[in-house]
C-alpha cells in the first residue's frame, strides 16, 4: 500500500551560504518527489552593499558565508578590479591564491568529516576534523584569524606572508600529505563506505547540464568546468594543475574528486610559495570609476559570481551575487527522487550544502500532520544502513 | 548549591539554533567537539531535540522568519535552561544591523544569559565563555 508523506528537511540551516527548506513526498522508502524553499537566512546582503562604501562591502560579503569566507570578498575584489581596470601586484595575486586554496582544503576536509558523520562513520568525521585544524592555524598564522581572514583588499591584500611563516606553512602542508593520503585509503578502499555511496545520488552528464550545475558536483558527473583553468584569475594562469574529474556522477565520485582535490590544492600552494615574488602587495587604489565589472572565482563549490555597478560615487548602486550552492542545491531534485529516505541525509550533503539542516528533519504524515521522525531518526536510519550493509559486506 | 542546580550544571547538553548565521560560529561550535579541543569529555554535547538541551546556543542575527522559530524554540526548552549567545552578530547585530530583514537582536526575543563576542568566536573563548557561565549558574541562591 502507497502511503503518501511529507520530509521536511530545514527549514534555517547553519552551515551554508544559502538557506534552503526541502521538503521530500516518500511514498514508503522512496522519495517521489522533493521541494525546496529557501529564504530563511536571507540577511539582505546585497542591499546592505548598496549602503556601504567600496572597502567596506569586501567584509561585508565576507559574511555570506564562513565557509566560503574568501572567494566571495575575491570575487567581490576582481569585479572592482575589471570595473576599474585595475593591475593587481603579481605578489597579491600570489597570496590570494595560496589563501583561496588553504580554504579549499578545510572546506573538502569539512565536508568529508560531515559526509562521515552521516553515514555513521564518526572515525571519518574526527579524523577529517583534526587533520582539518593544522590548516586553521596556518589561516590565523597568516592572517591572524582562524576564519573570516580579511585578507581580500581592492586592488591586493591586506597583509603580506611574511618570509618566517613560510617555513611552517610548508611543514604544515608536508603533514597534510600523508594524512590525505591515509584519508584516500580508508574511504576509497572501504567496502562499506563503496556500498554506501557507489550508485547512490546519481546525477547524469544531461541533467548536470540542465540544472546548470557547477564546481565538484559537475565535475563528478563528467563536465569538465573549472573557473580556475577556463578563465584563469589570480595566479592560476601561472601555476600547473590538474583538474580531477570522474563520468559517475554518483555520491563516491563527487568524495573521491574532493579528495584528489585536496592534493591538487597542496601542489598549488607550494608551487606559489616557490615562485612567489617579491615586492608590492597593494596596488593603493584612491578612486572606483563609473562603469560596471564581474568577478568569477572557483570557490570550494563551484563558481562563484560578483557583479558590481558604480556611477563614480563611493558606493555599489547595485551588486549582484550568485553563490555556487545556488544552482547546486537545485540539482537535489533530481539526485534524490528515486532514492530512499535512508540515503536522502547523504545525497542532499552530497552537494556541499548544509549538514545541520538534515539533523532537524522531521518526517510529518500529510493527512494527520503528525511528526513520525525527526532529524536525529533520519541520520540514525542512515546510519543503521550502514551497520547493516557493514555486516553484509564483511 | 542544591541538589537541583549541580544537577543542572553538570554535562549540560546544548542546542544550536542557528538564527540566519554565516555559517562560522556553527563550525566553530562543532569544532568545539572534535579531537583538538573535544568538550564531550566534560558531558557537554550537541543534542537533536531542544526538549532535551539544558543551553541553547543561539548564532547569527534573527530575521523574520527565525525571529518566530525562535520564540518557538524557546517555549520548548524545559526550563531552567540557559541562552548562549555566540557571536558578534547575535550579541549585537553588527553589520545587519541596518538590513530590512533584521528586525530585532537576539536579547529583545529571548534573555540571553551569557554573550560570546568574535566574529567568530575561537572555541577557546567558547568554552571560557560556558565555564563562566557555569560559574555563575552555580552562584546563584
Amino acid at each position: 500500500m502507497s502511503h503518501k508523506i511529507v520530509v521536511p528537511i530545514g527549514p534555517y540551516h547553519p552551515l551554508q551560504e544559502e538557506p534552503e527548506y526541502f521538503r521530500l513526498y516518500v511514498e514508503g522508502e522512496k522519495v517521489v518527489d522533493i521541494d525546496i524553499v529557501i529564504g530563511y537566512m536571507h540577511r539582505g546582503v546585497e542591499k546592505l552593499s548598496e549602503s556601504k562604501h567600496f572597502d567596506q562591502v569586501a567584509f561585508l560579503v565576507e559574511r555570506i558565508c564562513g565557509i566560503c569566507s574568501n572567494s566571495h570578498p575575491f570575487a567581490y575584489c576582481l569585479a572592482i578590479e575589471d570595473l576599474g581596470k585595475i593591475e593587481v601586484p603579481p605578489r597579491a595575486n600570489f597570496i590570494r591564491t595560496i589563501i583561496a586554496e588553504l580554504e579549499r582544503i578545510h572546506s573538502h576536509l569539512l565536508w568529508l568529516g560531515l559526509a562521515g558523520h552521516f553515514i555513521g562513520y564518526n572515525t571519518v568525521w574526527m579524523w577529517a576534523w583534526r587533520y582539518r585544524e593544522p590548516v586553521l592555524d596556518c589561516f590565523e598564522m597568516i592572517t591572524g584569524n582562524r576564519n573570516h581572514y580579511a585578507m581580500m583588499k581592492i586592488g591586493g591584500v591586506r597583509r603580506d606572508i611574511e618570509d618566517k611563516d613560510i617555513p611552517a606553512l610548508r611543514k604544515i602542508l608536508d603533514e597534510l600529505c600523508p594524512a590525505v593520503d591515509m584519508f584516500k585509503g580508508a574511504i576509497m578502499d572501504d567496502p562499506v563506505i563503496q556500498a554506501r555511496l557507489v550508485k547512490v545520488g546519481v546525477l547524469t552528464k544531461q541533467e548536470t547540464i540542465d540544472w546548470c550545475v557547477v564546481g565538484p558536483t559537475a565535475r563528478a558527473s563528467g563536465v569538465d568546468i573549472d573557473v580556475r583553468r577556463d578563465e584563469p584569475y589570480g595566479a592560476y594562469g601561472l601555476v600547473k594543475f590538474n583538474i580531477p574529474a570522474a563520468k559517475d556522477g554518483d555520491i563516491f565520485s563527487k568524495t573521491v574528486i574532493r579528495i584528489k582535490e585536496l592534493y591538487e590544492s597542496i601542489s598549488i600552494i607550494r608551487q606559489c610559495l616557490d615562485i612567489m615574488p617579491k615586492g608590492e602587495f597593494d596596488a593603493d587604489v584612491k578612486q572606483i570609476p563609473p562603469g560596471e565589472g564581474i568577478g568569477r572565482v572557483e570557490a570550494p563549490r563551484g563558481e562563484c559570481f560578483h557583479y558590481v555597478k558604480s556611477d563614480g560615487t563611493n558606493r555599489p548602486v547595485r551588486h549582484k551575487i550568485r553563490a555556487p550552492s545556488y544552482v547546486n542545491v537545485a540539482s537535489n531534485k533530481v539526485a534524490c527522487v528515486g532514492g530512499t529516505i535512508s540515503d536522502a541525509a547523504i545525497t542532499l550533503a552530497a552537494v556541499d550544502p548544509c549538514y545541520c539542516c538534515t539533523e532537524r528533519t522531521a518526517v510529518v504524515d500529510r493527512v494527520s500532520d503528525k511528526k513520525i521522525l525527526n532529524g536525529f531518526d533520519l541520520v540514525k536510519l542512515s546510519q543503521e544502513k550502514t551497520e547493516y550493509l557493514k555486516k553484509k559486506v564483511i | 548549591m542544591d541538589i537541583k542546580t549541580e544537577a543542572f550544571t553538570k554535562s549540560l547538553w546544548v542546542f544550536h539554533a542557528a538564527c540566519s548565521p554565516c555559517n562560522n560560529c556553527d563550525i566553530e561550535i562543532l569544532d568545539c567537539l572534535t579531537p583538538r579541543h573535544d568538550v564531550e569529555r566534560f558531558g557537554i554535547v550537541l543534542v537533536g531535540s531542544v526538549r532535551h538541551a539544558d543551553v541553547l546556543l543561539v548564532t547569527g542575527v534573527p530575521n523574520f522568519k527565525t525571529k518566530e522559530t525562535l520564540k518557538k524554540l524557546y517555549s520548548q526548552v524545559p526550563k531552567p535552561c540557559l541562552v548562549i549567545a555566540v557571536g558578534s552578530c547575535a550579541c549585537g547585530r553588527v553589520m545587519f544591523r541596518d538590513s530590512y530583514n533584521s528586525p530585532c537582536s537576539v536579547d529583545e526575543i529571548v534573555p540571553v544569559d551569557a554573550y560570546i563576542p568574535g566574529c567568530p568566536p575561537k572555541p577557546e573563548a567558547m568554552i571560557a565563555g560556558i565555564v563562566k557561565l557555569i560559574v555563575k549558574a552555580r552562584s546563584k541562591k
